[in-house]
């Protein structure tokens, strides 16, 4: 599904540069859950940024199911994100303003979908993530773990084939992070597609597939790991 | 998307915040109110200039004696010293001699104490011939108008104003064939004036009584006016675009009467109704002008505090842009609903600026006698202008929300 190649990610800094990721290549089948580990610093969100469409690769190529995402201009990449992808942020950024139920309906509202269809969607994945009964309330008014269940139900709005996720737990208790990283892995179990950026190695163990990033490069992919 | 949505979002972000809302609006509200009430009175001042000029009679020159003291110096008070140069004969020799006028009346005035059945009361007095009628625009609502004998024999007759016959003979009386006394003189009333109101000038036009030319000017003007001298004459042509060829014509005529050689200053004046109110008009105009732009700057600095207030909101809500942009926002997405917070603002704004320019307009013209007149393309004009404000200076905060980086947005705090 996913194809990158001698992927290159440079950081102009006044006169020094910094490549975030020097020349990384991967592929990423439908289906995987593929977990990237490696030390602060060594590009992981780069490229989690690069696959989720908000960035654009220096150098290399990244194609999505054929489509050259690295080549698209700003409204492709805005509909290709829309289309295809659900981000999950460590930082849940749920919009404080709006409802739950309303902070689902977003990605809908940007898809094009009426009204009512993005409604009775939103509540169905509020319900799938076991905040049925929280659909009114707002970010504030909910736990940390509620609100990264309301952003991965997000994430899930418009049915994406990816679902992206950086350091989904860095926010959480370990407690509520299990469960968190649990619902990850029943999504998966259902077929969808996920790449999670963690820290931590008890979780990456969890995940089919481990990449380990060092100074922008993979060091080890390891495809062993049994599935969870 | 679908562009209706970004209503619910502009709204949204306006109800977030209604005090920051409503205070980032007043700009607009204070600018659209100040233009509205501002053309609403210049407007009234024009309708009023129109209304005083034109009440006095259309197609309109008035000849006085005394030499012409600037446009528009001269047609309401006489100088003291000018000379008696205008007589019955030049009235005259102007009606059959001048080509295209309908009327030339000559006419004479005073004041006078009247009195009738015991009441009292005080008023002008014109006397005048029955051409005044024509020169004056003015009717006869009941009873009759004394004709040229009568006026040129002097008969005891009067014609009066309908405040006239109300302060003298009661609300319902017929005054017709009543006597009244002007000064010490009985007179008989033989017709009632059609009531013409207020002049623009503010004058009680039917506080007036008319009597024959030459018993007033002998019985009620006394010494200032002798033998068949007159004050004015009122001329009036045939129509509006003879008026400045008449005015000519009568012109070299009286010079010609008078004896004035080529070089000499006239020893009357004439008074161009049209062209006074022409000038009056563009000068009010002018003004009204120079108000509204005033005005407009006001609409401006509302604008700017349109746009300062977008840009903070830009830079707070940072984070929310980058992620609408991560979850499937186009740049104009953004734009749009930045843009049309800005115009929500702006217009919602000049429709309360709207009504209470208005509101406002209305209440001057209740409470202080303002002459005011409410322009119906001030409506549609203020809430364009509105929407033009806030899309002109939404326009650059919106445009630096479009461009925001996403990521970078995202991990602003
Ligand atoms: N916007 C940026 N400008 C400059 N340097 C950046 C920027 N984003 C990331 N970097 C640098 O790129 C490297 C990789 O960062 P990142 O991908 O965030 O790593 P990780 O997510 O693995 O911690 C780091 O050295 C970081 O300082
Ligand atoms: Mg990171």
């Amino acid at each position: 599904m996913i194809e990158i190649g001698a992927l290159e990610k440079i950081y102009q800094m006044g006169e020094e540069t910094v490549a975030a990721l020097a020349g990384v290549s991967l592929t990423i089948d439908r289906g995987e859950h593929a977990a990237i580990i490696g030390p602060s610093g060594s590009g992981k969100s780069s490229l989690m940024n690069i696959l989720g469409g908000l960035d654009r690769p220096t150098r290399g190529v990244y194609r999505f199911e054929g489509e050259d995402v690295g080549q698209m201009d700003d409204d492709s990449l805005a509909d290709f994100r829309s289309r295809r992808i659900g981000f999950v942020f460590q930082s849940f950024q749920l919009l404080p303003r709006l409802s739950a139920l309303q902070n689902v309906e977003l990605p809908m509202v940007y898809a094009g979908l009426p009204p009512r269809e993005r409604r009775e969607r939103a509540a169905a994945m509020l319900e799938r993530v076991g905040l049925g009964s929280r659909m009114g309330h707002r970010p504030t008014q909910l736990s940390g773990g509620q609100q990264q269940r309301v952003a991965i139900a997000r994430a899930l709005a418009n049915a994406p084939d990816l679902l992206l996720a950086d350091e989904p737990t860095g926010a959480l208790d370990t407690q509520t992070g299990q469960e968190v990283l649990a619902l990850f892995r029943q999504l998966n179990a259902e077929g969808l597609t996920i790449v999670i950026v963690t820290h931590d190695l008890d979780v990456a163990a969890q995940a089919g597939r481990r990449i380990t990033f060092r100074d922008g490069l993979v060091v080890s992919d390891d495809k062993t790991g049994a599935k969870a | 998307m679908r562009r209706i949505d970004l209503v619910g979002f502009a709204a949204g972000a306006i109800a977030a915040h209604p005090m920051r809302s409503a205070l980032t609006s007043l700009g607009v509200v204070i600018g659209v109110a100040a233009v509205v009430m501002m053309t609403s009175i210049g407007l009234g001042a024009q309708q009023r200039v129109t209304s005083a000029i034109g009440g006095l009679g259309s197609n309109l020159l008035i000849v006085m004696p005394g030499a012409s003291r600037g446009p528009g110096g001269g047609f309401v008070s006489q100088g003291a010293g000018s000379g008696m140069s205008l007589n019955d004969g030049d009235a005259r020799a102007i009606g059959e001699q001048v080509e295209g006028v309908v009327a030339s009346a000559p006419a004479v005035r005073g004041g006078a104490q009247l009195s009738a059945e015991g009441a009292n009361w005080s008023a002008r007095v014109e006397g005048v011939t029955p051409d005044y009628l024509t020169a004056r625009d003015l009717a006869i609502a009941s009873g009759r108008m004394f004709d040229d004998t009568e006026a040129r024999q002097g008969r005891k007759v009067v014609v009066i104003g309908q405040t006239v016959a109300t302060e003298l003979f009661g609300e319902d009386a017929d005054p017709i064939g009543k006597r009244i006394r002007v000064g010490a003189v009985p007179f008989e009333v033989i017709g009632v004036l059609a009531s013409k109101g207020q002049s623009g000038f503010g004058q009680d036009q039917d506080d007036i009584v008319l009597g024959p030319l030459q018993a007033v000017r002998s019985r009620v003007v006394g010494r200032r006016v002798k033998g068949d001298q007159v004050q004015t004459i009122y001329v009036k042509a045939a129509t509006a675009d003879d008026l400045d060829r008449v005015q000519e014509d009568l012109s070299n005529l009286l010079r010609e009467r008078h004896r004035i050689r080529n070089g000499q200053d006239d020893d009357f004046s004439v008074q161009n109704m049209a062209s006074i109110m022409e000038a009056m008009q563009a000068s009010v105009k002018t003004f009204t002008g120079l108000l509204a732009a005033v005005a407009a700057v006001s609409l401006v600095v509302g604008g700017v505090g349109i746009m300062n207030i977008m840009l903070v909101a830009v830079t707070e809500r940072t984070r929310e842009i980058g992620l609408r942009m991560a979850v499937g926002a186009r740049r104009n997405d953004v734009l749009f609903q930045f843009a049309l917070e800005a115009i929500t603002l702006s217009v919602i704004g000049g429709a309360i600026g709207l009504l209470i320019g208005l509101g406002g307009g209305v209440l001057m013209a209740k409470l202080g006698d303002w002459p005011v007149a409410i322009a119906a393309w001030s409506i549609p004009v203020s809430l364009g202008f509105s929407l033009l404000v806030g899309l002109v200076f939404g326009a650059y905060p919106s445009w630096r929300a479009a461009r925001l980086d996403p990521i970078e947005a995202l991990r602003r705090e």
